[in-house]
């Protein structure tokens, strides 16, 4: 499960900036200092999880996008709690 | 009646560019904003728009050709105006270009414009050398690496503004807390695709004051300064990978934050893309640096000629500061001010910045 939200995850961050290579992107380094995230970035990046994952990151969690590793945790916890609120 | 398409300058800099492909065939309709052309420049691709509707009559220029600023692309036929212009920039009445009688019958010859034609002559007068060594240049100059050919951009338009422009700067220090506080609460409530970005304020604020400090807004040309009707603020936009490029948001002034967002976000991805829009490319009146979350308190603009004034905004970092007598701790945000000494002098700087710091204390009027 948590390999094809990474896969997933991945190809969103690469739609948002075209000029990253998916293969190339190290999980826990943050962003900005891989390939020069700007809000701009994050902004984008938080449009296309919501468009593409249906999760609605609010504006103060988008520390959690800053790196690959710390993204798909966040919204492995993300998608776990909207299951478990939408099941009671 | 015909009358010609031809290449504008889409830089201060920019004296040829290399027609990549044709979106018009001879016979074709084309409307006002429609892509005509792509050319390759220094900034990438631009797609050279139409200004008014019109009727291609014949395509003069070949795919792939490297053709100086000013030579004719097609031949349109339509109403008696001008096809392209660059952007509303073009409202500011381009001055009669100062050149030798025997630089005209060179430049008739050659093709070359002398429109936007840095002269070596007396009083910045055109030369038929001048002439010459631009039609040599569009040329034999092959399309250069994008990166090399951008640094090169880069290098011939902040040279120029060091050489021409007597720089003078103002700073100010802004408590950035109310405009924080309105946007996280305007956000909160609000998917991410209808969310502000903090730049979209700074730039809202700078070009609503510009619209109040026109001294601020315009071009330097060898007629002096002449200020612009409108306020098509320029942004700096990084690319990744190195390099810097600043198109306009036409109107900025006039257009509310949620429709300025959007638009911002469109520049950013077609400068990133290296596919800027013709009437954005170069029509920027005055121009903004904000670096974000870069962590630097300030930055000090170098002035994009023929410009007159550059914003710089450094990152917005918690400071100590002094409200009713007592220290707080609030966001606050370094402006600066770049100007040009021959049109406006630093106390108007410091009302200018002034006029933007209010702006940002009441960010539900932006």
């Amino acid at each position: 499960m948590t390999g094809s939200l990474e896969s997933r995850v991945l190809a969103l961050l690469t739609e948002v900036a075209p000029d990253v290579d998916a293969a190339l992107v190290l999980p826990d380094v943050d962003f900005r200092e891989q390939f020069d995230f700007d809000s701009m970035d994050v902004y984008n990046f938080a449009v296309a999880i919501h468009r593409a994952l249906g999760i609605d990151v609010p504006e103060r969690d988008y520390r959690e996008l800053s790196s690959l590793s710390r993204c798909v945790a966040y919204l492995e916890r993300a998608r776990i709690a909207r299951t478990s609120s939408s099941s009671t | 009646m015909s009358r010609e398409l031809r290449l504008p300058s889409l830089g201060a800099d920019m004296d040829a560019g290399t027609l990549v492909e044709w979106r018009v065939r001879p016979g074709s309709r084309v409307r006002k904003g429609e892509v005509m052309a792509l050319v390759e420049t220094d900034k990438g691709i631009i797609d050279l728009e139409c200004f008014e509707d019109s009727t291609v009559e014949r395509l003069l220029v070949e795919p792939g050709t490297r053709v100086a600023v000013g030579t004719a692309l097609a031949l349109l036929a339509g109403e008696a105006a001008p096809a392209t212009q660059v952007g509303s920039g073009a409202e500011v009445t381009a001055p009669a270009v100062r050149a030798s009688p025997a630089a005209r019958v060179r430049a008739r010859v050659l093709g070359v414009a002398l429109e936007g034609l840095a002269g070596t002559g007396l009083g910045g007068a055109v030369t038929l050398e001048d002439v010459e060594r631009v039609a040599r240049t569009a040329a034999a100059v092959p399309v250069a690496g994008k990166a090399a050919g951008l640094r090169a951009a880069i290098a011939a338009a902040m040279s120029r503004s060091k050489r021409e422009i007597p720089h003078y700067y103002v700073q100010l220090t802004i408590d950035f807390g109310p405009a924080a506080a309105w946007l996280g609460a305007y956000n909160a409530h609000r998917p991410p695709l209808e969310r502000l970005l903090p730049a979209v304020l700074l730039l809202k604020a700078t070009a609503t004051a510009a619209r109040e400090f026109p001294a601020f807004n315009g071009f330097y040309t060898a007629q002096g300064f002449e200020s612009a009707a409108v306020v098509n603020l320029g942004v700096a936009i990084a690319l990744r990978g190195g390099g810097v490029v600043a198109p306009a948001l036409l109107d900025a002034d006039r257009k509310p934050l949620a429709q300025l967002m959007p638009e911002l976000q469109g520049l950013v991805e077609r400068a990133r893309r290296g596919h800027l829009r013709s009437g954005e490319a170069a029509s920027a009146t005055l121009t903004v640096t904000s670096l974000g979350e870069e962590g630097a308190d300030a930055v000090l603009p170098v002035i994009h000629p023929p410009q007159v004034a550059m914003i710089g905004f450094g990152s917005v970092l918690e400071r100590p500061w002094v409200v009713d007598g007592r220290i707080e701790v609030r966001p606050v945000l370094g402006a600066s001010l770049a100007a040009d000494h021959r049109v406006t002098d630093g106390r108007q700087g410091a009302q200018f910045l002034a006029r933007i710091r209010d702006g940002l204390s009441k960010p539900e009027a932006l």
